[in-house]
């Protein structure tokens, strides 16, 4: 077992956001987790590599266990990737910059063999001819496919994707959802908050429906499409089905 | 009205000086106004409070007054300075302030995601300061720390009044001795029109040697 989330709990203010999530991933696995807004997708993202700290519940990675004080988290960090909604590709540096930075500055990689291998990753984004851009000089497509790549640069166990095509206009989905699939088939281990029944369709072993700050219902594409044993199960899925479309 | 070719090397000879004296404490300023603002942006409660003290001080009273008390009040407490060193001091002390300020701004300018990423990366606080925030947080200050240089070059004329023999200095001894205040005055003021052009020139050079597309134009940012 990959990972193991164990009854995480999140409170702003009196605002109960996770009540209890647990769940756990494979190597190799692809999760989708789905959920109307402000259920707290987000914030379980964040509290799993501890952007934010949960108030209660533990997190596992490889059986280390990351919720623990004297866990050095830097460490854990470089070992799960995030890409964010909003890409947040460092806006001074180049796409080879922005690939590069975290192998020569936490894994005190050579400039050199960071240099090679960020262009490889560039490569499999399909963007080594955009390597010399800055990110305003960048598509919103190319700069999510640019900030995968980084990811993709520190070895990852586990990469977490929160709502990675939201921000992007509907013509730049399909790059980066490319990406994501051939990654998935490649068996990078991937926990991905998306409204893309497409990708989920097409590569998520598990989808999971939060809602309300607790998991509603998880298992397999098929059956959640098919036959949920939740009412509101399917009529969410139904609901992003017609939003969202098929595509992907 | 009448000028003497004469007063033109005068005073020139105090230009060193001036310029000396600008770079020491804008130098000064950059250091000690960085490490405040970091300690106002991330440091804890306590460390905040000992910049923002500082800050309003240095800001809320009189640079001339600042300058009293580090050349006429030091030495009291058993420490002597020389002119000069108590020049640069004061001045470096009172620009650290004002620059602590606007480095403050810009840190807190650049976008909250920046320190996600950087974080998300596995950097350290420090490394996600020096690696990601940092390096756009210069950019984004370059405007309002180009108006304190020249601030500073122009503030720097006080140090006269601790006998040092800068271009104002020198401008007051001419002043004194040919009883042409006003012209010798002109010609002092013209010197600093210069002197402020030239360096409005370099940093707007500066400015568009750094520039990154996306980066440092402030209205994108506010
Ligand atoms: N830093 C924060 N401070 C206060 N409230 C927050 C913060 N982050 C998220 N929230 C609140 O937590 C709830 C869940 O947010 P989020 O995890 O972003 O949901 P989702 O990603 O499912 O849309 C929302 O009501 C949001 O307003
Ligand atoms: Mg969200």
């Amino acid at each position: 077992m990959l990972l193991r989330v164990e009854d995480i709990h999140k409170q702003y203010g009196k605002d109960k956001v996770l009540c209890g999530v647990s769940f756990t991933m494979n190597k190799g696995e692809t999760k989708v987790i789905i959920g109307p807004s402000g259920t707290g997708k987000s914030t379980l993202l964040r509290c799993i590599n501890r952007l934010t700290p949960a108030d209660q519940g533990r997190v596992w990675l490889d059986d280390e266990e990351l919720t623990h004080t004297r866990t050095n988290i830097n460490k854990i960090r470089a070992e799960i990737g995030f890409v964010f909604q909003s890409f947040n590709l460092f806006a001074h540096l180049t796409a080879l910059g922005n690939v590069r930075i975290g192998p020569m500055k936490v894994k005190r990689m050579n400039k050199k063999d960071a240099t090679t291998l960020a262009m490889e990753e560039l490569e499999r984004v399909g963007l080594s001819d955009k390597a010399g851009a800055y990110p305003a000089e960048l598509s919103g497509g190319q700069q999510q496919r640019v900030s995968i790549a980084r990811a993709l640069a520190m070895f990852p166990k586990l990469i977490l994707f929160d709502e990675p095509t939201s921000a992007l206009d509907p013509e730049l989905i399909g790059e980066v959802l490319e990406v994501m699939v051939s990654l998935a088939k490649e068996g990078m281990t991937m926990l991905v908050v998306t409204h893309e029944m497409g990708f989920a369709r097409a590569v998520a072993d598990e989808i999971i429906f939060m809602e309300n700050g607790v998991i509603v219902e998880q298992g397999p594409p098929k059956q959640m499409f098919t036959n949920a044993k939740h009412q509101r199960t399917g009529e969410f899925l139904n609901k992003i089905s017609e939003l969202y479309g098929e595509t992907g | 009205m009448s000028f003497e070719w004469e007063w033109f090397p005068k005073l020139a000879e105090g230009l060193p000086l001036t310029l000396q004296i600008t770079f020491s404490c804008i130098a000064i300023g950059i250091v000690l106004g960085v490490l405040l603002a970091l300690g106002r942006v991330y440091g804890p409660r306590f460390l905040r409070g000992i910049c923002i003290v500082y800050i309003q001080f240095f800001r809320g009273t009189p640079l001339l007054v600042q300058l009293f008390i580090v050349y006429n009040g030091l030495p009291n407490l058993g420490i002597t300075l020389t002119a000069l060193q108590s020049g640069i001091l004061a001045l470096g002390l009172n620009t650290a302030a004002y620059q602590a300020e606007y480095f403050r701004g810009a840190i807190q300018a650049v976008r909250g995601g920046q320190m996600l990423a950087a974080r998300s990366l596995g950097m350290s606080l420090p490394q996600a300061i020096r690696y990601a925030i940092l390096p756009q947080a210069f950019r984004l200050v370059l405007p309002a720390w180009s108006n304190e240089f020249i601030l500073m070059l122009k503030y720097s004329s006080i140090v006269f009044t601790v006998t040092l023999l800068d271009l104002m200095g020198k401008a007051k001894r001419l002043s004194a001795r040919d009883s042409r205040s006003f012209e010798v005055f002109l010609v002092a003021a013209l010197f600093y029109l210069v002197l402020v052009f030239v360096a409005t020139m370099l940093l707007r050079l500066l400015e568009n040697r750094v520039r990154i597309p996306g980066l440092g134009a402030p209205s994108q940012h506010r």
